[in-house]
């Protein structure tokens, strides 16, 4: 039987709430859910294992750092950069999230279902079988997968258009698709535009699937919408940069 | 469309004495830059192609190659130097910027020869370390303000202060952070082991942390650089501090990359990154826009290990040095790494490399001084880097404010590094900046590590009868202690920043 932990983090300093967090995981908690959390950072914050982490309230800054297999859950928003430098598992917010969400991300997914600030996605890269995955529901805003090295980054633009300039800038691996058209003049040097072909619908279609299916969504008008996928011009972005001396 | 600039003149003349030359072809064996090949009967020689690595002189068995620099001269000019000359020439044709490896070529004065050491005489004895100790142990981290203790019910005595976790080094040297990439794993492990012979501790550089290194883990400083490479918990928790590089001496300001061909199979599995892909380092970290996001970053990395390990932070000496360390001391780092100007790269645009930055020297003495005012130096330890050359110049640093130093260049050169420059180039005969196995396989790691070790031994020694001739028997004696410098032909507004006296004085 599941064992589930109840933590309340009402007035509790970060590093006293992470230390029971890790000690219930410790212990062979499979379900932590923490209450009444008012902005402490670093929740999840290199933690391993398969936990479920619920957290109620409102999570702070570097939600799932360096995490490596739980799966977080946060009911409200989420501060900057959830996801930072996660290797594994996965992280659901159901407001929206600040700046530099799923940065240096390797593997895992991040799922937003409101909005995120700016620098969303900002080097991402993947490794062999670690392909990190960021699904906005919202918009993002400028910078967006800046730097990115590999991944998945997906907007689904849900409330609203997306206003996002400076799209990809330095982009070297991964793709950025974005639902609906995204004006030229909003790509950044490096970053180029491509419809998004049958293959690349199905390579997707699960992954909004899931999404739909954590936050309650009909899936299929998604699924078949409009997408815009931005990829790298050249995945050697300053090879024609440099000479010896 | 070819260029009418034609070709630039020999950087390098070599010649081979014909009446020493035997003919066995060990030039063209170890040269990886193809200066020497067989045409019938005789070796023939491009000096076009030589780096003055010198490795065909080392093993000329016969002393028979002899190696010039600069044989063609341009008409002299003190403005238009050959230098500028060539990188015109070399931007005209390709409107590219210009990488170079190693330090700094400039020549500009180096402080540290214009500071004169301290020696006791008959008004105060000397301390002889053959006799007496000379306490070189150093432990970096943070100092607590002051101790508490409580009586126990037994009437012992014990300490109720909570330390923090700190290395503890058996000499105030320490390998400094170069990459696996930037150089090869034979080296690394080379580091590594005499990191251990000699109680010490090396640095990964920002390449992540190869599993042939896991054995030495207990004495590596695994570094978090804004690329990320290689860092996950594991790597974290494998190492025994964690240093945040923020800057780097030989390119303050900018960011670094290691170009596809150079990330091998090996070297992309110890990034985590796919094979032949660009590996880029921004400039900033992109989770630090300001200085209140440093502490951020400081303690996620210290959530994440539980706060077991120190957290040291890496920045390159800028002008406003002083205020950048105070800030950085206060992000709860336990030890801050300043990197001056004439530090080394595998690859820095030249531009940078010799005009961005300001010497060690005043970086550290400033940074000293600011702490102190600000009544913050035991927050944090101090770590000296970017062209430490010999064991004055450590001495000299830890007199100027440090705990300890690193050395980079000066351990690549215990291991053959002839530092010809050409790091970029990826050929390292000696098999140190390179990853082709071949010419990795010529540095033997036993050897090299017993080399460094020697080097750190010998350095030790020196640094131990410095010390004892300034009559001082500690490490903590010698921190800070300018009045045990005096400089020699410094300006006054220059000794007035170091806060030393000039000789005589």
């Amino acid at each position: 039987m599941a064992k589930q932990v109840t933590i309340d983090a009402k007035g509790v300093h970060y590093t006293p709430l992470n230390q029971q967090i890790r000690k219930a995981i410790e212990d062979g908690a499979d379900e932590i859910v923490v209450d009444n959390v008012l902005g402490q950072r670093f929740i999840g914050d290199g933690l391993r294992g398969n936990a479920t982490i619920r957290v109620n309230g409102v999570a702070g800054g570097d939600l799932a750092m360096f995490m490596s297999g739980p799966t977080v859950i946060v009911s409200g928003n989420a501060e900057h950069a959830p996801g930072n430098t996660m290797d594994s598992g996965k992280v659901v917010i159901h407001g929206s999230a600040g700046d530099a969400v799923a940065h240096s991300m390797r593997g895992g997914k991040v799922f937003v279902r409101g909005d995120i600030g700016y620098r969303g996605g900002i080097h991402m890269k993947q490794y062999e079988t670690q392909r990190p995955i960021l699904v906005v529901g919202g918009s993002a805003q400028t910078f967006l997968g800046e730097y990115m090295a590999g991944g998945l980054l997906l907007v689904l633009g849900l409330d609203g258009v997306m206003k996002a300039r400076e799209i990809g800038s330095g982009i070297h691996g991964g793709e950025i698709v974005i639902r609906g058209d995204v004006d030229e003049a909003c790509l950044a040097a490096g970053a180029k535009k491509l419809p998004l072909t049958d293959e690349d619908r199905a390579r997707i279609a699960p992954v909004i699937r899931e999404f739909a299916a954590d936050f309650g969504l009909d899936p299929e008008p998604l699924v078949n919408a409009d997408y815009t996928r931005i990829v790298p011009a050249s995945a050697r972005p300053f090879a024609g940069k440099y000479t010896w001396e | 469309m070819s260029s009418n600039l034609g070709s630039m003149p020999l950087r390098y003349r070599v010649t081979i004495d014909r009446e020493q030359c035997m003919e066995c072809e060990r030039c063209i064996e170890n040269c990886s830059y193809g200066v020497f090949r067989r045409d019938g009967d005789r070796i023939l020689i491009n000096s076009r192609k030589c780096t003055a690595c010198h490795r065909c002189l080392a093993y000329c068995p016969r002393d028979a190659i002899m190696l010039e620099e600069q044989p063609c001269d341009y008409r002299s000019h003190p403005v238009w130097t050959r230098a500028v000359r060539e990188s015109i020439y070399n931007q005209a044709r390709t409107g590219k910027i210009i990488l170079a490896g190693m330090g700094s070529v400039a020549n500009l004065p180096i402080i540290f020869d214009h500071l004169m050491l301290d020696a006791c005489q008959v008004t105060t004895p000397p301390t002889d370390p053959l006799r007496e100790p000379v306490e070189l142990r150093t432990y970096l981290g943070k100092k607590p303000s002051k101790l508490e203790f409580r009586q126990k019910p037994n009437g012992d005595v014990e300490l109720s202060t909570e330390l923090t976790p700190n290395l503890m080094l058996e000499t105030p040297i320490m390998l400094g952070h170069m990459s696996y990439g930037a150089i090869s794993l034979n080296a690394h492990v080379a580091m590594a082991r005499a990191a251990r012979e000699t109680g010490t501790y090396m640095g990964t550089g920002e390449g992540g942390l190869h599993p042939g290194l896991y054995p030495y883990q207990d004495r590596m400083i695994v570094q978090v650089a804004s690329g990320r490479f290689g860092v996950n918990v594991d790597y974290l928790e494998r190492g025994a501090a964690i240093e945040l590089k923020l800057g780097q001496g030989a390119k303050p300001g900018i960011g670094g990359h290691l170009t596809g061909e150079k990330v091998s199979a090996d070297v992309s599995r110890t990034r985590m990154i796919p094979q032949g892909s660009d590996a880029i380092s921004p400039a900033p970290h992109h989770d630090i826009y300001g200085i209140e996001d440093l502490p951020q970053l400081v303690n996620s990395v210290k959530e994440a290990t539980e706060r077991k390990k120190p957290v040291f932070a890496k920045i390159a000496a800028v002008n406003n040095n002083a205020e950048n360390v105070a800030a950085v001391a206060r992000s709860g780092v336990d030890a801050i790494a300043i990197d001056g100007f004439r530090g080394g790269t595998g690859a820095a645009p030249r531009v940078f490399r010799d005009h961005v930055g300001i010497p060690i020297e005043v970086a550290i003495s400033t940074a000293d001084q600011e702490l102190r005012n600000q009544g913050l130096r035991n927050e944090v330890s101090l770590i000296a880097c970017g062209s430490i050359r010999e064991s004055t110049d450590v001495v000299k640093a830890i007199a100027l404010g440090a705990d300890a130093v690193y050395i980079g260049t000066a351990a690549l050169a215990a291991m053959g590094c002839r530092v010809c420059g050409n790091c970029y180039q990826g050929l390292c005969p000696w098999g140190i900046a390179t990853q082709r196995q071949d010419l990795v396989d010529r540095l033997n790691p036993d050897v090299a590590s017993k080399q460094i070790a020697n080097l750190i031994h010998a350095w030790t020694l020196e640094i131990t009868e410095l010390m004892g001739a300034a009559g001082i028997n500690s490490i903590e004696s010698l921190r800070g202690n300018r009045d045990r410098l005096r400089g020699y032909m410094l300006d006054e507004g220059l000794l007035d920043i170091l806060d030393v006296k000039s000789v005589g004085a």
